[in-house]
């Protein structure tokens, strides 16, 4: 992976009413990697997702996008710029169908006006067409067909997971940020989510960045691993050699190396 | 059977008038979960800013389109003064600052415009039509003819538009509506942007009706219980409760006034709403359990 930094974090600080989140935190994600954040609750994972997606700003540090250097990302610049996102305890739109809900993804790509869109002239109609075959397609792709057109709210657990990463999908993003995209799932979902996630970023090359507990997942997928705990980071490499490193493992393990 | 027929009918035309006032809570109940109770105050600005136009010799488009861009100026002023800093308070706080406000338009209209009555000629006249062997007000039947053509154009607006889907996506989870890079603060703009235009419309229709007068903005009281039996959420409950209001209050006055005494019309709507409350607390077509304010 020596393909350019995609996402370049630095010197990332970030605190709620003087409690500090994050500090210090700097790293790199390579262009087409699946790179993950692991570390206990309570390290920082998804405030620093957060941070990435614009839903928080950072008190201090940097944020370079796609070669665009922000002091703050903005969640709707971020969208625009192609980064998209799933939450640890699914934001979805529950009284819509699956089909509308991986639409919504799409909403950004739209062109035509709203004029043109509630009279249903001008661009608006083959616009429409294809917003809908894209839409088909991910739901193709993340094998959610039988269930198009239900109400979301309806679903199982690990399918409105499945749908969230598909509505995700459909922006066609360069940055698909996941936060814990297996939480709650059995054995069997989460071996259907990871594939999913490698087929992602094979197929589309899309940059992944995702948030897990399970080491053995996110040993098996990743490229690249940043160990977080107390806001601090304390591991970055190949998943190789973060499982050797020593401080990486006392923080697992809870065992800190006995004091000479 | 005739004369109860009519009753029901011209109940229904005047549910209507109702409705209208409903659709503007609707909506912005809808998009930010925030009970407007400057709703009527929305009203009775755009009634009294277009009829002072009229009598200021503008002609009638004009002062339709003056008023209107009025409108949703005050809608943008309102969005960025008062609802953005409040961003992510409770309900609470949100109504009381539309009570605040309702006062603050109020006392603006009267400022600028005055506080005498005015009287508002639509064109219409309001003798009643003989339709089918029934006796129906020309006006009532005008202004439900308005209310279907509104209704229309916000379905369409609101179901096939790219702004109709961010505002369903808004109402249904704010946070999700975040990621997939919906403005909020605009998806608030547009819609108190558009609860002012139907705010305009109804303020017109019940200026024609009453004359434009302070008492107006009383027509949020109106609304209130057809919300609570529509529902808080749905531009449909709005109108079927309108008209469920509209044909009961009528019926109510013309055949238990006799038994019961007059003035039925006044308070047989909030009983009704109270019933409901008791049986449905969330309307006949509203999403889940909401708090009411």
């Amino acid at each position: 992976m020596s393909n350019p930094p995609l996402l370049e974090l630095e010197g990332i600080n970030l605190s709620f009413k003087g409690v500090k989140a994050i500090s210090d935190i700097g790293f790199r994600v390579a262009e087409g990697e699946i790179c993950a954040l692991i570390g206990p609750n309570g390290a920082g994972k998804s405030s620093l997702l957060n941070i990435i997606n614009g839903v928080y700003q950072a008190q201090q540090g940097r944020i370079r996008f796609a070669g665009q250097e922000r002091r703050a990302m903005q969640p709707h610049a971020a969208a625009l710029g192609g980064i998209a996102r799933t939450f640890q305890n699914i934001a979805l739109f529950k009284g819509m169908s699956v089909l509308d809900n991986v639409l919504t993804g799409r909403n950004l790509k739209r062109r035509s006006s709203w004029l043109e869109q509630a009279l249903r002239i001008g661009r608006a109609p083959a616009e429409d067409d294809r917003q809908r075959a894209a839409a088909e397609r991910v739901i193709e792709f993340l094998r959610i067909q039988p269930w198009r057109d239900e109400i979301v709210g309806t679903l199982p657990y690990g399918l409105q997971k499945r749908v969230e990463l598909a509505r995700a999908l459909a922006a066609e993003p360069r940055l698909l940020l996941l936060d814990e995209p297996m939480a709650g799932m059995n054995a069997q979902e989460k071996r259907e989510m990871s594939r999913f996630i490698v087929e992602i970023n094979r197929e589309f090359g899309t940059t992944v960045v995702l948030i897990e507990h399970d080491i053995g997942v996110v040993m098996g997928i990743s490229h690249h691993v940043v160990v977080l705990d107390y806001g601090r980071k304390i591991g970055d490499g190949t998943p190789e050699q973060v499982r050797h490193d020593p401080e990486v493992i006392a923080a697992y393990l809870g065992t800190r190396p006995a004091a000479a | 059977m005739e004369f109860f027929l009519e009753v029901l009918i011209g109940g229904l035309l005047a549910g209507v008038m109702y409705s209208l006032v409903a659709i503007g809570f609707v909506l912005i109940y809808k998009a930010s979960g925030v009970f407007n109770f400057a709703q009527g105050a929305m009203v009775l600005f755009a009634a009294l800013t277009f009829v002072s136009l009229l009598e200021r010799g503008v002609p009638f488009w004009l002062a339709f389109i003056v008023t209107l861009a009025v409108m949703v100026a005050l809608a943008l002023a309102i969005e960025r003064a008062v609802l953005r800093p409040l961003v992510g308070r409770s309900p609470i706080t949100l109504f009381m600052a539309t009570l605040g406000l309702a006062y603050i338009i109020e006392g603006a209209a009267q400022a600028l415009w005055g506080a005498q009555v005015h009287g508002l000629e639509l064109g219409i006249s309001d003798e009643p039509l003989e339709l089918g062997g029934l006796l129906l007000s020309q006006f009532d039947l005008f202004a439900a003819g308005t209310a279907a053509a509104l209704v229309l154009l916000l379905s369409l607006l609101f179901n096939r538009t790219r702004i109709g889907l961010s505002l369903r996506a808004v109402a249904d989870d704010p946070r999700a509506a975040l990621a997939i890079g919906i403005r909020l603060p605009r998806v608030w703009a547009v819609v108190w942007a558009v609860a002012g235009f139907v705010g305009l419309v109804a303020g017109l229709l019940w200026g024609a009706r009453l004359g434009v007068q302070f008492s107006l903005s009383l027509v949020v009281l109106k609304a209130l219980p057809v919300l609570i039996i529509g529902g808080f959420t749905s531009i449909s409950g709005a109108i079927v409760g309108g008209l469920i209001i509209g044909a009961s209050e009528k019926l109510a006055e013309v055949y238990l006034g006799p038994i019961i005494g007059g003035g039925l019309e006044n308070w047989f709507p909030y009983v009704l709403a109270l019933l409901f409350l008791l049986v449905r607390p969330a309307g006949l077509f509203g999403e889940r359990a909401i708090e009411r304010v």
